[in-house]
């Protein structure tokens, strides 16, 4: 049984048809990028793990995806606990108007921690796993607005890692960082790909190559092709892969 | 052509301008100068005296005390610091009771010694009367006169603009029907008018949201006196009713009726406020696992604070300044208030009843354009508050 299985998945905005009959397999503890052009439905994919999509009116899913063998849409699944499982990191970095610490400790006071004590202990494993401890262990009181872009990205990736995920999703996450902030990213990937599974989405193929260990190309709502990274950047079998990792469209 | 016509509206854009802000500073001014005029009036009525036996040390009497004598609450000398001697009350409507008409003459012309003789011969006695009639040789003694002061207008507990000799101006009453009603108004609309907002922001469908929300609109719309005439007609009785009031006409009554007309307001700056609170946000929280009211409740509430709390002050102030329907149903009784079901007085209430039959520049039509700085002054902070914290959330957000 693979993490993640997605079966004959069709997408509607309502009428607009979103994803086509894609199915994929993703294993656990690995990193899987998602690639392609912008609208190709990489993104509405992201979100239907953790169910983000629901929050639009109109839209609508066909086929299954199950996350640890267990369908994510059936009847009896508690979304809230879903999206505790299943983390998400967004392309801007959104941090609450709140202190640094309270934006860490947010997603354990929602899911009913109360424990102070142990609270702290989290906020500082998350934001040690982060890499960002160092920077901003002086000043956790202070407002997460103070921190550069770059810092607050890394501090939604600690906050979506307090809630001890087992998939975590980023929806292009180093798209508006500059180049220093956006290899410290990629480097902490490569860190949390030991605790979690990550699928990211993102627009930068060098990334896709340098991150992950499989990736998908999609294009207009299908997945052409899904396999090793090294296979995709090197040997694609279809010739849209080949068209677009080379740069001739998108 | 185009050049001159693009002069002529760019110099007619600047003159109206400034033309509306002189007229608004002129406004003010002269608000300000009616205002403080009473300060240089007299605590007695103006080409009046009150005239004491000489052996009468009492030298200055306040307002207050003038206004105890008269209605004689203060029946001793000693009260006033000096000796326990009854005190005796004299105007000059009493002049009949102590001299016949002949002893005064066919004009009159023998009053002034005539009353002259009468304080002198009584050395408790006080007398209210014209400082023309006084003889100067008669040898009384006279209460000073001082002008109004600063602190028995502000802090003073009585509002009495009509008494004579000495007319009260303390405020202080007024003041307090003001902030009094203005806060239980709040108290009862902030519950409501959050819980509106929250719900058209973030429970209602659009369609339900699109209904509301003009209808809401249109509470802002309806003339006060309207709902000054509503209160009256239903909310006064019903208080009479439950609480069991001798009258209803209350400060709870002018609350409500405020409360109903700060509600829209309230509820559609800080519904704004809601749904401007990005999307991100929502979706950070939601992506934790947050449920939909946490979400709210930790994220979309704490997050647009700063436009709640505009919409709320922006509520006070219009409780604040509203007049006529808490004319009409707060009872209008100038005390202090002591608990919310009694008969208070606002200060926009009290110029707007009284403003009709206080003669043009004395001191009771000064007092009331004083009542109006004061009541500029309480919006004027208000609308300072509202752009400190409106301010202060363009930061944040930034």
């Amino acid at each position: 049984m693979e993490k993640i299985e997605a079966r004959d998945v069709n997408f509607y905005y309502g009428n607009f048809h979103a994803l086509k009959g894609i199915s994929m397999d993703i294993p656990r503890n690995n990193v899987v990028a998602f690639i392609g052009p912008s609208g190709c439905g990489k993104s509405t994919f992201l979100r239907l793990f953790n169910r983000m999509n629901d929050l639009i009116p109109e839209a609508r899913l066909e086929g299954s995806i199950m996350i640890d063998g267990q369908d994510i849409y059936g009847p009896d699944v508690q979304v809230d606990e879903l999206r505790k499982n299943v983390g998400m990191v967004f392309q801007r970095p959104n941090p609450f108007p709140k202190s640094i610490f309270d934006n860490i400790a947010y997603g354990l006071r929602v899911n009913g921690i109360k424990d102070r004590e142990y609270i702290r202990h989290r906020v500082e494993e998350s934001l040690r796993g982060a890499a960002l401890w160092d920077e901003v262990k002086d000043k956790l009181n202070a407002s997460a607005y103070a921190l550069s872009g770059g810092q607050q990205q890394r501090l939604c990736i600690a906050r979506a890692m307090a809630v001890s995920p087992s998939v975590l999703l980023m929806d292009e996450p180093a798209s508006a960082l500059d180049p220093i902030s956006t290899a410290k990213v990629e480097e902490l990937i490569c860190e949390l790909r030991k605790e979690v599974t990550i699928v990211i989405v993102t627009h930068n193929m060098q990334q896709a190559s340098r991150v992950s260990d499989k990736t998908a190309f999609f294009y207009m709502g299908e997945m052409v092709e899904y396999d090793d990274t090294k296979v995709i950047f090197t040997n694609p079998r279809k010739e849209a892969t080949q068209n677009y990792i080379t740069g001739r469209f998108g | 052509m185009k050049r001159v016509l693009e002069h002529a509206v760019r110099w007619l854009l600047t003159a109206s301008g400034f033309v509306t802000s002189a007229v608004i500073l002129l406004i003010i001014g002269f608000l300000f100068t009616e205002g403080a005029g009473l300060f240089r009036e007299h605590v007695i009525e103006e080409g009046y005296v009150l005239a004491l036996n000489r052996d009468n040390p009492v030298k200055e009497m306040s307002a207050a005390e003038i206004k105890a004598v008269f209605d004689e609450d203060i029946v001793s000398w000693k009260d006033l610091g000096w000796k326990d001697i009854p005190v005796e009350t004299f105007r000059l409507e009493d002049i009949g009771r102590y001299f016949t008409e002949a002893e005064l003459g066919p004009q009159y012309e023998h009053a002034g010694s005539a009353i002259a003789g009468l304080v002198s011969s009584h050395p408790g006695m006080i007398a209210f009367v014209p400082e023309s009639m006084i003889p100067q040789e008669a040898g009384l003694n006279f209460i000073e006169d001082s002008t109004i002061s600063f602190s028995e207008v502000i802090a003073g507990p009585e509002w009495f603009p009509t008494a004579t000799p000495a007319p009260l101006f303390g405020m202080w009453p007024l003041l307090a029907g003001t902030l009094w009603v203005s806060l239980f108004a709040i108290l009862i609309a902030l519950p409501f008018g959050i819980s509106i907002a929250v719900y058209m922001a973030e429970v209602a469908s659009e369609k339900v949201r699109n209904f509301l929300k003009p209808v809401i609109e249109l509470l802002n719309g309806i003339p006060s006196v309207v709902y000054g005439f509503f209160g009256l007609i239903v909310i006064v009785p019903m208080l009479q009713r439950v609480f069991g009031l001798p009258v209803g006409e209350s400060g709870l009554a002018g609350s409500l009726v405020l409360a109903i007309m700060a509600l829209p307001t309230i509820v559609t700056v800080a519904e704004d406020a809601m749904r401007n609170c990005p999307r991100s946000l929502r979706e950070a929280s939601l992506a934790l696992g947050a449920t939909k009211w946490q979400t709210i409740s930790k994220v979309v509430i704490p997050s647009s604070m700063s436009g709640i709390a505009s919409g709320v002050v922006l509520g006070i102030g219009r409780a604040v300044g509203e007049t006529m329907a808490v004319l009409m149903v707060t009872g209008n009784a100038a005390v202090v208030p002591t608990t919310i079901l009694e008969p208070l007085r606002t200060i926009p209430a009290t110029i707007a009843a009284e403003l009709g039959e206080a003669p043009a520049g004395g001191a009771h039509y000064q007092s009331l354009f004083l009542l109006g700085v004061i009541l500029f002054f309480i919006t004027f902070f208000i609308n300072l508050c509202v752009e400190f914290i409106s301010s202060r959330g363009k930061v944040r957000n930034s």
